[in-house]
């Protein structure tokens, strides 16, 4: 595996944690965030990137919401990666998610390690990381986290909120607790709750990195240490769910890297070795390890209809939001038939829902992707939801 | 249950939309089942105010039609009615579509149990030229409406008009309209006795409600 300077890996992922290339909006102690693990969580602050503007009525936000390893950078330079924003298939000038007509907001997660608060951040009362003593978070938690950011914008009602995976249990949660707040909703390749096999996923990553001796119980920033090899460990499995076998097979098959025979050794002789190394490798340079503990676990607690007495339906009970349910044929993570019940939910209630899925074999990294059937739906929804919203065309094509 | 046009030809077949839609109040809330490329509910939102939705079985279908903004989901008509509540819709719609599910009569029910009203359409398998082939040729019929050959149509479950005459008597229904078109589209006479729909018709429109 390339060796990793974990002082280096650190220090860039420390610098945007508490100083990060982003609005910040940093809220006093005297307005707390009232957590689901019974904690007031202050003082707030919530890193977050806007594209476009706010009109004068302010109609036109669209709220993106992150997915786990994703954050608030969706269609800017990376300021750790240098790489482009993760969403700028989707997101930009002339894109579904136009950025000449809406004003895009994307904040990092509560949980977060991009300048969210989150167990990487500075813990006030102690002044060091607050590793482990971070309460635990919540989809709903960072959703609430989330709603306080719009408040600050004064925006009393978004037009549209839209993500996937994690980002898509953010768009369930969003319409179900606030559904005067949406006007339409659009989750992606999610599900209204984490299925046993993905939370069995998740747990195989956070004991890889929890097995790295320098985790050290989670201390490891006090201690000079970094758990990059447990922390790469668990990306390269996740990756593989991100994946469907056919991609995979496409992509690499049973290719050898840069060699014509294999080294009967425990190099990366595959190309797919090669390929999950490098995830690994790059991902522990812009991503904080306790932060990976801290929202899967977010994800694994998720389960939507539990707090409505186990009925889904009643989560979106006489809900007024539009909504658009996009799931992806080869997405094994997060499969149709989890889209569909959120549909069988919404027709309880006679909700105006829309349901694709889209044939694809990109897995369930496809909602990253250019989908071409993904941005025609986007875009056809978001524009049919405008009409409907009364938005009228900022600047014709 | 798929997009229907693609089984029916496209000029004359599908004048029973424009009666269909003739059916439909203004400002009223319409589920389309097996609704295709959209073509009804975009008339429907367009001429008649109509807050439409669709279902679609075809995936092509689907992200065509919510591609061009229309509310439509993916779903099949025999298993994905029984979600919505009791009268959900002020109307419901099958065109072309009942002979192509497995369950007629459990569609049928299910239509008027979540619309106030049901439109259904459908081919007369009554039709003297259908009968006529049989009855000749001892084939299985093949008309320009109905193109395909027994083994691969998605028609399973052909009917005549007066076959559905009594099965919307025995799932408590009640018809308030019904209308019959003749092979040019054009809708027939309206006081015709049912043999003569039965005989001539080529296509048949009916809008049922819950009998009281």
């Amino acid at each position: 595996m390339t060796e990793i300077d974990p002082l280096k890996a650190g220090h860039a992922a420390r610098r945007e944690v508490d100083a990060p290339h982003s609005l910040v909006l940093s809220l006093p102690a005297d307005r707390p965030l009232m957590m689901d693990a019974g904690v007031a969580l202050a003082p707030l602050t919530i890193a977050y990137q806007t594209y476009g503007t706010l009109n004068a009525d302010k109609t036109n936000a669209i709220l993106v919401c992150h997915a786990l390893t994703g954050d608030q950078h969706v269609a800017n330079t990376h300021p750790l990666t240098g790489k482009p924003g993760w969403w700028e298939i989707m997101v930009g000038p002339g894109k579904p998610i136009d950025t000449d007509r809406y004003f895009v907001i994307c904040s990092n997660v509560l949980g977060g390690c991009l300048g969210t608060t989150g167990p990487a951040s500075t813990n006030p009362a102690t002044g060091m990381p607050f590793g482990l003593d971070m309460p635990m978070v919540t989809i709903r938690d960072m959703v609430r986290a989330q709603a306080l950011l719009v408040d600050q914008l004064g925006i009393g009602k978004l037009f549209c909120v839209i993500g996937g995976s994690m980002g898509g249990m953010q768009v369930l949660q969003w319409a179900a607790i606030y559904p005067e707040r949406v006007f339409c909703a659009i989750p992606i390749a999610t599900a209204p709750r984490h299925s046993s096999q993905n939370i069995a996923f998740n747990e195989v990553g956070r004991q890889a990195v929890m097995a790295d001796p320098e985790w050290a119980g989670g201390r490891y920033f006090e201690l000079g240490k970094s758990p990059t090899k447990g922390l790469a460990v668990a990306r390269m499995a996740a990756h593989i769910t991100y994946l469907s076998d056919e991609a995979l097979h496409r992509k690499f098959g049973r290719k050898l890297q840069n060699k014509t025979a294999p080294t009967f050794s425990f190099d990366a002789d595959f190309q797919i070795e090669s390929y999950l190394r490098h995830q690994g490798s790059t991902f522990v340079e812009r991503f904080d390890a306790n932060t990976y503990l801290y929202l899967t676990r977010a994800m694994d607690y998720f389960d939507l209809a539990e707090d409505y007495d186990g009925s889904l339906a009643r989560a979106f009970k006489d809900t007024k939001t539009r909504f658009c349910i996009v799931s992806f044929t080869s997405d094994w993570l997060f499969p149709t038939s989890a889209s569909r019940s959120i549909v069988h939910a919404l027709n309880a209630n006679s909700a105006s829902v829309s349901f694709v899925e889209i044939d694809t074999d990109k897995g369930h990294d496809a909602f990253l992707l250019d989908v071409p059937d993904l941005l025609a739906t986007t875009s056809g929804f978001i524009e049919s939801s405008a009409r409907a919203f009364g938005l009228t065309e900022a600047k014709s094509a | 249950m798929t997009n229907a046009t693609q089984y029916f030809a496209a000029d004359s077949a599908r004048i029973d939309l424009i009666v269909v839609k003739d059916m439909v109040a203004a400002n009223t809330r319409v589920l389309d089942i097996g609704c295709g490329d959209g073509t009804l509910l975009r008339m429907l939102a367009e001429e008649r105010g109509v807050d439409a939705r669709g279902m679609e079985l075809s995936q092509r279908g689907v992200n065509d039609c919510v591609a061009k903004g229309l509310s439509v989901i993916q779903g099949d008509a025999d298993t994905d009615l029984a979600d919505y509540p009791d009268d959900s819709f002020d109307y419901v719609i099958l065109s072309q579509t009942l002979q192509a599910t497995r369950n007629p009569r459990r569609v049928l029910e299910q239509m008027l149990r979540i619309g106030k009203r049901a439109i259904v359409s459908f081919p007369n398998f009554g039709h003297w030229r259908i009968r006529l082939q049989i009855m000749f040729a001892g084939r299985m019929p093949i008309t320009e409406n109905l193109p395909l050959a027994w083994y691969e149509t998605p028609n399973i479950h052909f009917c005549t008009i007066r076959d559905f005459v009594s099965l919307v008597d025995e799932v408590d229904g009640q018809i308030e309209r019904a209308v019959a078109l003749d092979p040019s589209g054009a809708p027939m006479r309206v006081n015709a006795p049912w043999w003569i729909w039965n005989l001539f018709g080529e296509q048949a429109v009916f809008l049922l409600e819950r009998r009281a």
